[in-house]
């Protein structure tokens, strides 16, 4: 998988009531109408600065706070390709391999609001063009890629109609 | 080697011996969702082909988020949740009932040794009944219902060893928001926290709800306790039995102790917009505050009710001072009736909400305005947490709020005992 992008930067702890506030999460199961008032708690127009395909890049603790899966959810429909950050909240990072939307961990301070980066996720390494330099991604866990490789949790279930993850692999690594 | 807490639960629940760093997956003795969560679940359990429950009997929807319904497109996922229940047989809990985490302390259902999962973040309250129970999204929450199992990675532990007495007027809340302050937001990130030590030993049950409640804060995956004579008593009085009490081995290995002596510890809050931006009260009194609450998952017990009673008899609210309550569950609703802790708090000046989330996460009532000051017994002051962005939300517990209520700034509740 690879992407092609501009970066919008935010900081650490970046909360999931900051993705997608809780005043709208409950209202609908319209990811799409979610998608507009994604990170608007922050910089509340936000939704209309993004280019399809655009990252969020962000600080430590990415999506902390609820287990809203809406947060995720909201991210991919606002048409962002991928979630690089430095370290991120584990429901949330369980929530974005389940439901599709790919999250890097990395080293996010060599990348600044609005370079242009390419994140090559076989590879393992982003480019940021802007700047000329390889950033290392860290690898994702197996059983991790496992579910992503299936196309998320839910084809996962359908494919096999119960977790079948291969746990001995993992162990001995 | 020895073993922790969380690597013994998820040893019994796997059938296998584990350790830090495997990946498992174990047996779930009960699942929760709420009205937040469960409907995506509900579609991801469709997605998946789901025919039917692994357990009716171990699986609950709770309607407590935004409940009543403020507007009909909440009302069709209410609804949504209701035609699953009947379809599937799992037990649901509508509105007035309460709020899902003291429902679940409440089922009898959940004690030591238990390993519980919830699609809602707070899930991890029930560690202080030495059960492993943790928060997940909606699509692992299907996969639960339909398997009744879950993939767990076996973390790391840190220990926190809280030496010496509470003093009077400082609370489980001041503790839990120190330690919080401590480790910061990120500090326990993919860990499981234990809570150890005489202080936490000679806290009530319901106190200990209130720490374990807040380790998602630190980041913690689970918040456990040991199992003592008050938690077969609090399992045994709502039914249960048959629990085994599951302890560290003395030579666990964890990934760090912090030792602290809590007799001095000075009344604390969460200051917006972070619940690690913690300082003792004394640094903030005197902020002037519009709206107080009691409730939520986190301090909404008869204890706390209590204490709020306590400190407000033959007194009156702050004229300036909006004072909501939301009992946490109908049973402690009702408890606080008889006890007529309800007429106490109304009649100085309070409003009673139905028993639920109430205005925590400001998806229906108590929403503050532009500009103006909470101060809550909740677990989260993020921007816009309580549904407006330009509000600020100090934490703190249910005395320190009683005490701000009075006088409508932030006060020392030691000044009202
Ligand atoms: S009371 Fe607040 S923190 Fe607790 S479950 Fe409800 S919304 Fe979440």
């Amino acid at each position: 998988m690879e992407f092609k992008g501009r970066a919008h930067k935010f900081g650490d702890d970046i909360n999931t009531d900051y993705i997608i506030s809780g005043k709208y999460k409950f209202k609908t199961l319209d990811m799409n109408e979610l998608a507009r008032h994604v990170m608007e708690d922050l910089d509340q127009d936000f939704y209309s600065k993004i280019t399809p395909g655009d990252f969020l890049v962000a600080g430590r603790n990415f999506g902390c706070g609820s287990s809203r899966e809406q947060a995720p959810l909201a991210v991919k429909h606002a048409r962002l390709s991928a979630v690089l950050a430095k370290s991120f909240a584990r429901i949330f990072y369980r929530n974005a391999i389940n439901t599709g939307l790919p999250v890097v961990e990395c080293d996010t301070d060599q990348i600044e609001p609005g370079d242009e980066l390419v994140v090559d996720l076989a590879a393992g390494v982003i480019h940021n063009l802007t700047r000329g330099v390889a950033i290392e991604v860290k690898p994702m866990p197996s059983v991790m890629l496992q579910i992503l490789s299936d196309g998320g949790l839910a084809a996962h279930f359908r494919k096999y109609g119960e977790f079948k993850l291969d746990q001995e692999e993992e162990n001995a690594l | 080697m020895g073993q922790t807490i969380i690597e013994k639960i998820l040893s019994n629940k796997s059938g296998k011996n584990v350790t830090v760093g495997d990946i498992v997956v174990a047996t779930v003795d009960y699942v929760m969702g709420q009205d937040g969560t469960s409907p995506l679940a509900i579609n991801a359990y469709r997605a998946m082909e789901g025919k039917k429950l692994f357990d009716p009997a171990r699986v609950a929807l709770v309607i407590d988020h935004s409940s009543p319904s403020p507007l009909e497109a909440v009302s069709n996922l209410h609804t949504l949740m209701r035609s699953f229940a009947r379809e599937t047989g799992c037990k649901l809990y509508d509105v007035g009932e309460g709020v899902c985490h003291q429902l679940m302390l409440e089922t009898g259902r959940i004690g030591p040794g238990s390993l519980v999962v919830g699609a809602d973040s707070h899930t991890c309250t029930y560690g202080a009944l030495n059960a492993f129970s943790t928060g997940v999204g909606s699509t692992d929450l299907a996969a639960a219902l339909i398997s009744g199992k879950m993939w767990f990675k076996v973390p790391e532990t840190i220990k926190f060893v809280c030496n010496g007495k509470l003093p009077p007027g400082v609370y489980s809340k001041d503790l839990i928001l120190f330690l919080i302050g401590q480790v910061t937001a990120d500090g326990a990130t993919y860990l499981s926290a234990e809570y150890t030590g005489e202080a936490i030993r000679a806290m009530s049950i319901e106190a200990r709800f209130t720490v374990a409640n807040m380790a998602i804060e630190m980041g913690a995956k689970a918040g456990l306790m040991e199992a003592d004579e008050k938690t077969f008593d609090w399992v045994k009085r709502f039914g249960g039995s048959g629990f085994e009490a599951v302890a560290a081995d003395a030579d666990a290995v964890y990934a760090r102790v912090l030792e602290y002596d809590v007799s001095a510890l000075e009344p604390q809050l969460a200051k917006p917009h972070r619940v690690d931006n913690v300082a003792p009260l004394s640094e903030l009194a005197g902020t002037p505050i519009h709206q107080a609450v009691i409730g939520t998952c986190t301090n909404g017990r008869l204890e706390d009710l209590r204490i709020a009673a306590e400190i407000l008899k033959g007194r009156k609210v702050s004229p300036d001072v909006r004072f909501i309550i939301a009992p946490a569950s109908r049973e402690i609703y009702v408890q606080a009736m008889r006890e007529g802790l309800l007429e106490t708090l109304v009649l100085a000046g309070g409003a009673v909400v139905t028993p639920g989330c109430g205005p925590c996460v400001g998806t229906h009532n108590g929403v503050p305005s532009d500009g103006e000051t909470v101060i809550s017994t909740a677990n989260r002051n993020f921007k816009g947490r309580m549904g407006n962005r330009n509000a600020e939300i100090y934490l703190g517990s249910p005395a320190t709020v009683m005490a701000s209520a009075i006088t409508g700034k932030i006060t020392d509740p030691r000044e009202f005992l």
